[in-house]
């Protein structure tokens, strides 16, 4: 199938593109940008005017529920949400039931996500077996069944010396660790420690459960020569404790889930459940923080931290529902109402979204450059949607942001070239050059 | 914050009653007045008024509770409701039927007021944002987060001992932290205008930010006590020492315990109270719980009071269709 | 219509004339709030008692409970005495359906067992919805349902007319 899309405004923050012009697309890939190939014949046209196209969006952890969780979310109902949020490429971390702690798992998922021919899963490997924190995984046939990287899954290892042979072990496989740094016994909450749990009688959450670890996890991996990249920040201590790793020249990255960016303690008023996350949604001062590490690149990727639900996970006492809030349908939406402010240029937060996750994940996606895969979102920038639990297409509908009026409708996502998600209603077909 | 929306109407008015912090002077000063009027009953011939005739109070206690059960379940008789009492299990809602499923059960049954105890912060608020229109729920303890007829009662109490709440000085001692009863204390004795609240214990027992309540911290009783006028003892329950918030309950009674040396540090006239079921010897010394100026068991006798009176406004308010004045 | 005062004393006449006919030498007056404290408190001294004054407030025995609610302005009933065996005059200032008095009654007998209980009321308006009447009456008059009669006070007492629109 060979695809123009024709007089969109190209966002590809890997080329520092951002301008109005035609892709061409052959053979699942990027033909050209502007001008058309040689003997280009085009078999589909897509009018992309006045909207924005710019790589597919790569979210480095959602949570598909799938094995283990299935009256919660399917692979297949996830991918299919995802590709119509303009999400192309997903990141299962390894905390599914059974855990991807062997081949067969990693096998098994990915088959289902390829018979649902939605947007992209991969997955990461558990760091140790089963989980435990104890014995390690078997990273390098996890690798070769196509791992893209090894995580401790959220649950960190609280044994130190596990932990620095799980590191060193999957140093020696050139395999990218994602860690989650947060102790265990700090853990033990509900709420932000601070004035609002004080109030509301939620136990706390310090931010030390968050930066003692971070801290001791940077020095852990100073000499070891591995790739760490540290999940879902919250604090602005631990932005600072990243910042001067990676300015001494460690080789770690770091990501913030976009709800970070837009709520904080205060949110959880009326004991909402919805705004039940974990970690914990910390003050305004960690708010702006975070948008600021985003924005300077120390936080080099924007997740949706997709975690659904079904509706009685949530309906209960505070303490009593399962922390997590379904994100993928609104990636997209709060990325750009934020790149609506001071705190981000829009060129800055697609990076977040495509190119910063891909680098992290060492795939050559997440760009338009020719040659690449062309994994495409297509967004009109001007429509403003209302987040209504109808519009979700999630299976969960646990998002605190029901109600919000977010930019950008997604009109077209390309997986490689060819059309997983179309919604062109807004346009009518006699319209199309 | 976390004061609640749900507690009132369109007209201001209590239909619920799950948290002190937010209301206005005016809800607690009816409350207490309501209450001195109530207080008379007990001293009758027939301790019983016809008010709720006809009402159903049904308590949920989904964490046990023997005291406070008793006088909610009398307080509801004095007012001549019809009452039962069900204790819940945690853990029969944990797998299985869910606490919706048990509220739509117990609705089901045609009862006008709910009186819940639960072990987490919240629930009475969940409660009361799912129960149908008709129902009146009293948050009787919800975690650690308000325990807001046991703070009314010991306003009261105060209130009938020392009026001037302007010039009063109240210490609140020992585990603030996990306490409700403290929280919703705090905040009726700001709401009522009473000139300082103290929070007396060491740094393991007290939240983080607590001055954000509006209290002022003392890590040393011998402070912490001078000069006051009304002194709060906070039961210290057995499990908090495992959790290594603490060495041994001896240390605690020795560096925090109201004994009379202590006591003698407050105003000479200073009262003292405990919300009760106290532990002599740990957090409160046997001669000052029995003692000429302890208020205790007077606080147990006005706590009937308080909730008839909490009782009789919330359904009361409930009769009036909400949008219509009285 | 007359001034409270004068109604009084016409009240005090009625009583003391009924008092001495049923051979009650010491009874005991007991206020409705807020208006019949007023009343009966004015109505003591000029027969000269020396029994106590009581006061009933009868918020929690209203029978339109279901429909509005406690009085927001509930005050402590106060019976400084023992009900049981005391000859008692209910006093109130406006009897209109009866309603307040069968609940006054209600509180009473919770209080004890009163030899006997005599009501005398400032303005009896008429339109009983229940089998009460007062023995003692400062005025009688019929008015249409839709009129209010009220009393303010306590200085000085004075009757307020509305008539309906």
């Amino acid at each position: 199938m060979r695809t123009a899309i024709r007089g969109g405004r190209l966002i590809d923050p890997a080329h520092q593109i951002d301008t109005v012009t035609d892709v061409f697309i052959a053979e699942g890939r990027i033909a050209g940008i502007g001008r058309a190939p040689d003997g280009f014949t085009m078999e589909r046209i897509i009018d992309a005017r006045e909207r924005i196209v710019c790589p597919g969006l790569i979210d480095l952890c959602a949570r598909l529920r799938e094995p283990g969780h299935e009256h919660k979310a399917t692979i297949a109902s996830e991918a299919r949400a995802a590709a119509t949020a303009g999400i192309t490429t997903l990141v299962c971390p390894p905390d599914t039931d059974p855990v991807i702690d062997e081949p067969a798992v990693v096998e098994w998922i990915r088959r289902r996500a390829e018979a649902a021919g939605q947007a992209r899963v991969l997955t990461l490997g558990a760091l140790t077996h089963r989980l435990r924190g104890e014995r390690l995984a078997e990273m390098a046939a996890l690798k070769d069944a196509g791992c893209v990287g090894v995580s401790d899954g959220g649950r960190p290892i609280a044994n130190t010396l596990v932990l620095r042979r799980a590191l060193e072990y999957a140093a020696t496989f050139d395999l990218t660790v994602f860690l989650t740094p947060l102790d265990p016994w700090l853990d033990h909450g509900l709420a932000h420690e601070g004035h609002v749990a004080t109030r509301m009688g939620l136990p706390g959450i310090p931010t030390a459960a968050e930066t003692g670890p971070l801290a001791r996890d940077l020095e852990l991996i100073r000499d070891l020569g591995v790739r760490v990249h540290f999940c879902r920040l919250s604090s602005a201590r631990s932005v600072e404790l990243v910042a001067r790793a990676r300015s001494e020249g460690l080789a770690v990255t770091a990501d913030v889930a976009v709800h970070h960016l837009h709520l904080s303690e205060t949110d959880l008023s009326g004991f909402d459940s919805r705004c039940h996350v974990r970690p914990p949604l910390r003050g305004e001062r960690d708010r702006d923080a975070l948008r600021a590490g985003l924005a300077s690149g120390v936080l080099g990727a924007l997740c949706s931290d997709h975690q659904p639900h079904e509706p009685d996970a949530k309906q209960a006492p505070f303490g009593d529902t399962e922390p997590g809030i379904s994100g993928l349908d609104t990636l997209l939406g709060l990325s750009l109402h934020l790149a609506r402010t001071d705190a981000l240029a829009l060129p800055a937060a697609l990076e977040r979204l495509t190119w910063g996750p891909a680098r992290i994940l060492g795939l050559d996606r997440g760009h338009l450059g020719a040659g690449a895969p062309a994994d495409i979102c297509i967004f009109d920038p001007a429509e403003e949607w209302r987040v209504t639990a109808d519009r979700l297409r999630s299976r969960g509908q646990n998002s605190p942001f029901l109600g919000w009026e977010l930019p950008g409708q997604v009109t077209h996502t390309l997986l490689e070239g060819r059309v997983i998600y179309e919604n062109d209603s807004a346009r009518p077909p006699g319209d199309r050059p | 914050m976390s004061a609640s929306k749900v507690q009132l109407d369109r007209q201001g008015r209590l239909r619920h009653f799950l948290t002190v912090e937010g209301l206005s002077r005016r809800h607690l000063i009816e409350i207490l007045d309501t209450a001195e009027s109530l207080r008379g009953v007990a001293e009758r011939r027939v301790k019983k008024l016809p008010t709720l005739h006809g009402k159903t109070v049904v308590n949920l206690f989904f964490e046990a509770s023997t005291r406070t059960r008793t006088t909610f379940e009398l307080a509801a008789k004095r007012l001549s409701a019809d009452v039962i009492t069900l204790n819940i299990a945690h853990s029969s809602t944990v797998k299985g039927e869910t606490l919706l499923d048990t509220l739509q059960n117990i609705e089901a049954m045609q009862c006008d007021m709910f009186v819940v105890r639960h072990q987490q912060s919240g629930a009475a608020e969940f409660i009361a944002r799912h129960v149908k229109p008709h129902i009146a729920v009293l948050n009787a303890g919800d975690g650690r987060h308000a325990h807001p007829t046991q703070g009314m009662l010991d306003a009261f109490t105060i209130r009938r001992h020392k009026p001037d709440f302007a010039n009063l000085q109240v210490a609140i001692v020992g585990d603030i932290l996990h306490s409700r009863v403290a929280r919703s204390l705090i905040h009726a004795l700001n709401i009522l205008g009473v000139a300082e609240i103290r929070v007396v214990a060491p740094r393991t027992l007290l939240p983080a930010a607590v001055e954000g309540l509006g209290v002022r911290v003392f890590l040393d009783p011998r402070e912490g006590l001078k000069d006051v006028d009304v002194v709060v003892m906070l039961r210290l329950q057995k499990e908090r020492m495992e959790g290594a918030l603490l060495p041994t309950e001896q240390e605690f009674f020795q560096r925090y315990g109201l004994t009379e040396e202590r006591l003698a540090l407050a105003k000479p006239d200073a009262i003292v109270m405990h919300p009760g079921p106290i532990n002599r010897g740990v957090e409160i010394d046997s001669r000052v719980a029995d003692g000429p100026r302890s208020v205790i068991l007077e606080q147990v006798t006005n706590g009937i009071a308080v909730r008839m009176a909490i009782m009789s406004i919330t359904l009361g308010n409930h009769a009036r269709p909400d949008g219509e004045d009285a | 219509m007359r001034d409270a005062e004068f109604l009084i004393e016409a009240m005090a006449v009625q009583l003391r004339e009924l008092l001495a006919r049923r051979g009650i030498g010491e009874p005991t007056l007991v206020g409705i709030h807020t208006g019949g404290v007023w009343v009966a408190d004015r109505l003591r001294r000029r027969l000269d008692l020396a029994t106590p004054l009581g006061k009933l407030d009868i918020s929690f025995y209203r029978d339109d409970f279901s429909r509005i609610g406690v009085n927001p302005q509930v005050r402590p009933s106060e019976l400084p005495f023992d009900v049981d065996d005391r000859h008692l005059v209910l006093v109130d200032d406006v009897l209109y359906t009866g309603r307040t008095i069968r609940a006054a009654l209600n509180e009473l007998f919770d209080y004890g067992r009163p030899a006997s209980v005599l009501l005398a009321v400032l303005v009896d308006r008429g339109g009983r919805e229940l089998p009460i009447e007062a023995h003692v009456a400062g005025s009688r008059l019929e008015l249409p349902a839709g009129d209010h009669i009220r009393l303010t006070g306590p200085e000085p007492l004075q009757l307020l007319m509305q008539s309906a629109p």
